[in-house]
């Protein structure tokens, strides 16, 4: 059954002369990971918050593993729902540990429970046990945020609303931060539906994206058919559709990899300057011109898991050339 | 100081009064005050007229106030208490009002994002993060009802004013002193015990 059925969706704020979403329809599968982009104040928000009812649509409706949100007490519904926002929210009265608890809490569930709940959430973001008696002022920006995610999965949530986490974090931490919740999302399997207005990010992270311009969906697609096919000039203009060089940058070593129509080859030969799956394909082709043939090996985390050619590279664009030239 | 020593059993006792004066009108004034404040952060129309109107409470001289009491309640404890409880209430609304509507906006979306309800919000968030400033709108309040309770004894109502006023009618210089000093006493010690609370109920929020 799909996680999230959206059935014309709109909200209109009173005395805006355009609704900020309008009339949107879409369907989310279980473990999906969708990025929501588009400019800002293209309703991208708006529409997040209609999905925990902290706005209630105008018109429109839509089914969480096929139950009308609005039959789910608005309470319940937002605990199950992860959430997590830019600006954190943490309570900064409250110690990380108490912070991380407060959903569970609100579930009844028992102080062991809870106990054990906090350090496998620590563990899992990456931050020392030693943090549960902090507060939160004490914490730099990316650790508040690493807390933040810690608290939206608290009570283990099906689905998972993040708008703009990373949006006010450094590029180094940001970068970071990306890796690691799609390592979470790789082991736990959330849906996550993720605002941000950066495109890297995006193509990064999403396995589709959804592209928002004045509250309407203008494309909602795996990252390479965005680029391979944007279905407006507006898509084709944020992922640069006619610089091939840019288009590069945005894929990583790791979706050219997994590339249908190409096995990994993966015989081992060492290799000086190996590459990681998350490295984009503009930085493989400016080693891969240099090493020749045989390819760049992929590492992570000390173990190969491939080896790119440039035959891999050619695959992707020549599927982008071919779909774009379908249009 | 040696009337405060050679009359400690009549001074103690009028202390007790003083005190059980002040702690009576600040206990009132705080079960007023809580849920009018609670009101008029959940009604924002109902600030202005309120709090106006208790401004104009607050303007009215103390001793006015207790005077002119006298016709409903008669002499004693209870003209007092009430005039108390009507000073302290601007200071601890006012303060209570601004701390919950200063809260930033991202922690109350927080708590209703994770499904906290009205209840749970206020007890959970609202009211530990607006603490800080209503303990410092009740140390002032218990300053000033310490202060006023003084005056209360004119009205027969007890307390360390008693000795002011006795000092002065009887021209006994070492009574007022005395009296002076208790109640400066009394104010020192409860400002500091309130500044203590105010810097625990902060802890987390200036790190
Ligand atoms: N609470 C609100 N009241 C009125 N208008 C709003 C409100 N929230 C958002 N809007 C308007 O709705 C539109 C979409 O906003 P938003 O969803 O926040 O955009 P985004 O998150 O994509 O930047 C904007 O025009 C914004 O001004
Ligand atoms: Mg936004």
């Amino acid at each position: 059954m799909s996680m999230l059925v959206a059935d014309e969706l709109t909200k209109q704020f009173p005395g805006e002369s355009q609704p900020a979403v309008d009339a949107v329809s879409f369907t989310v599968e279980p473990g999906e990971f969708i990025v929501l982009l588009g400019p800002s104040g293209c309703g991208k928000t708006t529409l997040l918050k209609m999905i925990n009812r902290l706005y209630e649509p105008t018109s429109g409706r839509f089914f969480i593993e096929g139950v009308d949100a609005r039959d789910m007490p608005v309470t319940a519904l937002r605990r199950r729902i992860g959430y997590a926002i830019q600006q954190t929210g943490l309570f900064p009265h409250l110690r990380i540990a108490q912070n991380i608890a407060v959903v569970p809490r609100l579930l009844g569930w028992s102080n062991d429970r809870i106990e054990a709940r906090i350090d496998a959430l620590l563990d899992l973001v990456g931050l020392p046990r030693e943090f549960r008696q902090r507060y939160p002022r004490q914490l730099s920006g990316g650790q508040q945020q690493r807390v933040g995610l810690a608290r939206a999965l608290a009570a283990d949530p099906a689905m998972m609303l993040m708008d703009e986490p990373f949006g006010a974090l450094d590029a180094i931490t940001r970068t970071r931060l990306q890796d690691e919740l799609m390592a979470i999302q790789r082991k736990l399997h959330k849906t996550i539906l993720f605002v941000t207005h950066d495109i890297e990010e995006a193509l990064r992270l999403a396995d589709r994206v959804m592209v928002m311009k004045d509250g309407r969906i203008i494309q909602f697609a795996p990252p390479l058919m965005l680029l391979a096919q944007p279905e407006d000039p507006f898509v084709a203009e944020l992922t640069g559709a006619s610089d091939l060089l840019r288009q590069l940058s945005l894929i990583t070593v790791e979706r050219a990899l997994a590339h249908p129509g190409l096995q990994p080859s993966t015989d081992e030969t060492a290799d000086l300057t190996p590459l990681h799956p998350q490295d984009d394909l503009r930085l493989a082709l400016t080693r891969l011109l240099s090493v020749g043939d045989e390819g760049l090996v992929v590492v992570e985390d000390g173990r190969m898991c491939g080896r790119l050619t440039l035959n891999h590279l050619q695959a992707v664009l020549r599927d982008t050339a071919l779909l774009g030239a379908q249009r | 100081m040696t009337y405060l020593i050679q009359n400690w059993r009549s001074v103690g006792s009028l202390l007790g009064e003083h005190l059980w004066l002040t702690l009576s009108a600040l206990a009132i004034a705080l079960v007023i005050a809580v849920p009018t404040s609670i009101l008029l952060v959940r009604v924002p129309r109902l600030r202005g007229p309120v709090l106006g109107l208790l401004g104009i409470l607050y303007t009215i001289p103390s001793l006015s106030l207790l005077v002119l009491l006298i016709p409903l309640l008669g002499l004693g404890y209870w003209p007092a208490v009430v005039t108390l409880v009507i000073y302290a209430q601007l200071v601890l609304v006012r303060n209570l009002v601004v701390g919950m509507t200063e809260i930033d906006a991202a922690i109350l979306e927080a708590a209703n994002g994770m499904g906290m309800n009205g209840w749970q919000r206020l007890i959970i968030v609202e009211f530990p993060l607006a603490l800080p400033l209503m303990l410092a709108g009740l140390r002032i309040a218990t300053l000033s009802t310490i202060g006023i309770a003084t005056i209360a004894a004119f009205i027969n109502a007890g307390g360390l004013g008693v000795l002011l006023f006795d000092g002065v009618r009887s021209s006994n210089q070492e009574k007022i002193v005395a009296g002076a000093l208790a109640v400066s006493l009394l104010a020192f010690g409860a400002n500091a015990l309130l500044r203590q609370a105010e810097r625990w109920s902060r802890r987390g929020l200036d790190a």
